[in-house]
């Protein structure tokens, strides 16, 4: 079962208490954009075997939205941030830079 | 290629079955085909069958990653049914269960097509007015269909316990033409008779890479080298993205994890399939006497085979109130794929941005029942370059155009 620090409530939640919501991170688009802008931001996704950056939405617990790092072929957790922010904070890029030492995602 | 038949089997005991060949060779990868199919699983197996069938192509690779039909084909629960709402999906579906009805005869391999008929049990009042209005579009498009009361229900299943309370049976959609094969004899048969045409199966073969010229690719990259090729298909599945990125484009698709689980063989208490959409319930007897049930999908990306273990508990818990006796059984075997989604929960059976690509993906957590169907509507695109009938609406630019095939709002569930 998946365990992620709620950064918000800063406890240990798992995924019973917890709803997925996808690729983190999108730019995106509305009225006034291109018909293949707007598109690739309701459909398009990367779906990596590999690091993939995700929001989950802590339902059962405080509610609100964050942001989760993972692996998804070895599931590993790289950590959570808060869904205001528009990067991931450095220590989890350090974490993952080590993790992956080529840049190349995981296949 | 020796004939299977009862005189062959005869002939063998006698020779205490030392002489049979193997189903389908395993050749070498040659320089270069008209053809490469990626993925040796159901579909693309289907493809390379209907390609030489219907077109003559038979200068054609499938090569496969793994082994073949190792990959969804081997994990799901095996039901065939045509009872969509929508036309387009009516028409791909009935065609494939259409095709299983003969298939072990065509190919000469008994796929173990049982027609035993599929029940979905309708449990709230929404799902109730939503099946009639199914049964209805069923009865247009002339897929074989009826709605059955509670009553002539527990008559003919007398083992489901119709009262609830939580989630009461108020009817049901009965198709008696559905039912379930032997996933594995799918495979196999359509493997033997391919490789009887000469088409080669690559097994252990993944793709590394392609080499494009502008727009269009002349060879691809593989762990067993180089192949040149005039066109290519990829069929595979929960790796579709990766394969896309290959090929330098993104699909409208999220892999997630599907699971399934049988139970301890019982003696026969169930003859037909029972799908119970709401609670997320797929329950059937194999020969085997074991009940395979399947749940509902993971909500999130995962590429393991694995799925989550509160997934498998909510599916049995919400099934024991309908079928009370599953509660005593103890579970044998319990397995995930990975299955590839799409928004509108169809498929996707479609040219790519790069010429000389085409693309079969997207069937979600229903592929299973769509084999034939989706092999032959493939096959189709690509010898023609265009899509014929069956696939043109499944293309991917219908995500921008927006003409959904809305099969999950249709449901409300994936399927």
């Amino acid at each position: 079962m998946l365990k992620f620090i709620c950064p918000i409530c800063e406890i240990e939640t798992d995924e019973t208490e917890l709803t997925p919501g996808g690729e983190a991170h999108l730019k995106r688009m509305g009225p006034g954009s291109s018909d293949q802008n707007f598109y690739t931001y309701l459909f398009e996704r990367k779906n990596p075997r590999g690091i993939h950056f995700e929001r989950w939405l802590h339902s059962y617990g405080c509610g609100k939205w964050f942001h989760v790092v993972r692996c998804t072929k070895t599931m590993e957790v790289f950590g959570t941030y808060s869904a205001q922010d528009t990067k991931p904070p450095k220590k989890i890029l350090d974490a993952i830079k080590k993790k992956l030492p080529n840049g190349k995602n995981v296949k | 290629m020796k004939k299977y038949s009862a005189f062959s089997l005869i002939k063998e005991s006698f020779n205490n079955h030392f002489g049979w060949e193997k189903a389908w060779k395993k050749n070498n990868l040659k320089k270069s085909y008209k053809v490469i199919i990626v993925g040796a699983g159901g579909h693309g197996l289907a493809t390379a069958y209907y390609l030489g069938k219907n077109f003559g192509i038979r200068d054609v690779a499938v090569i496969e990653k793994g082994w073949l039909g190792g990959g969804n084909t081997g994990r799901n629960t095996t039901i065939i049914r045509s009872n969509y709402l929508q036309e387009e999906s009516a028409a791909i579906y009935e065609k494939s269960r259409s095709l299983y009805e003969k298939l072990s005869q065509e190919l000469n391999y008994n796929v173990m097509f049982s027609p035993r008929g599929v029940m979905m049990l309708c449990q709230t009042e929404h799902e109730l007015r939503a099946m009639r209005r199914t049964y209805y579009a069923n009865r247009i498009f002339g897929v074989d269909t009826e709605m059955v009361s509670p009553a002539r229900m527990k008559e003919m299943i007398p083992i489901i316990n119709i009262n609830g309370p939580r989630f009461p049976i108020l009817g049901g959609l009965w198709q008696p033409r559905g039912g379930t094969a032997r996933h594995d004899a799918v495979a196999w048969g359509y493997a033997r008779a391919i490789s009887n045409w000469g088409v080669d199966i690559i097994e252990n073969c993944e793709v590394i890479g392609v080499n494009k010229n502008k727009n269009k690719i002349n060879s691809v990259e593989t762990t067993k080298g180089t192949i040149n090729c005039e066109k290519m298909c990829f069929i595979v599945a929960g790796s579709s993205s990766i394969l896309a990125e290959l090929c330098g484009f993104r699909l409208p698709v999220e892999s997630v994890a599907l699971q399934a689980l049988v139970s301890e063989p019982i003696k026969p208490v169930m003859h037909c399939v029972v799908m119970a959409n709401t609670v997320h319930g797929y329950m059937s007897q194999s020969d085997k006497g074991e009940m395979v049930i399947g749940g509902g999908a993971d909500g999130y990306n995962n590429y393991t085979q694995r799925g989550s273990f509160q997934h498998i508990e909510e599916t049995v818990r919400a099934l024991i109130e309908t079928f009370p006796f599953i509660s005593r059984l103890r579970q044998l075997r319990q397995w995930g794929g990975i299955v590839d989604m799409t928004g509108d929960r169809s498929p996707i059976i479609s040219k790519t941005p790069i010429e000389n690509i085409y693309v079969n993906c997207g069937w979600g957590t229903g592929g299973f029942k769509a084999i034939p169907g989706s092999g032959w509507a493939t096959a189709e695109l690509i010898a023609n370059g265009e899509p014929g009938e069956l696939a043109a609406p499944f293309s991917l630019a219908r995500f921008k155009e927006g003409r959904m095939i809305d099969e999950s709002v249709a449901a409300a569930v994936a399927h």
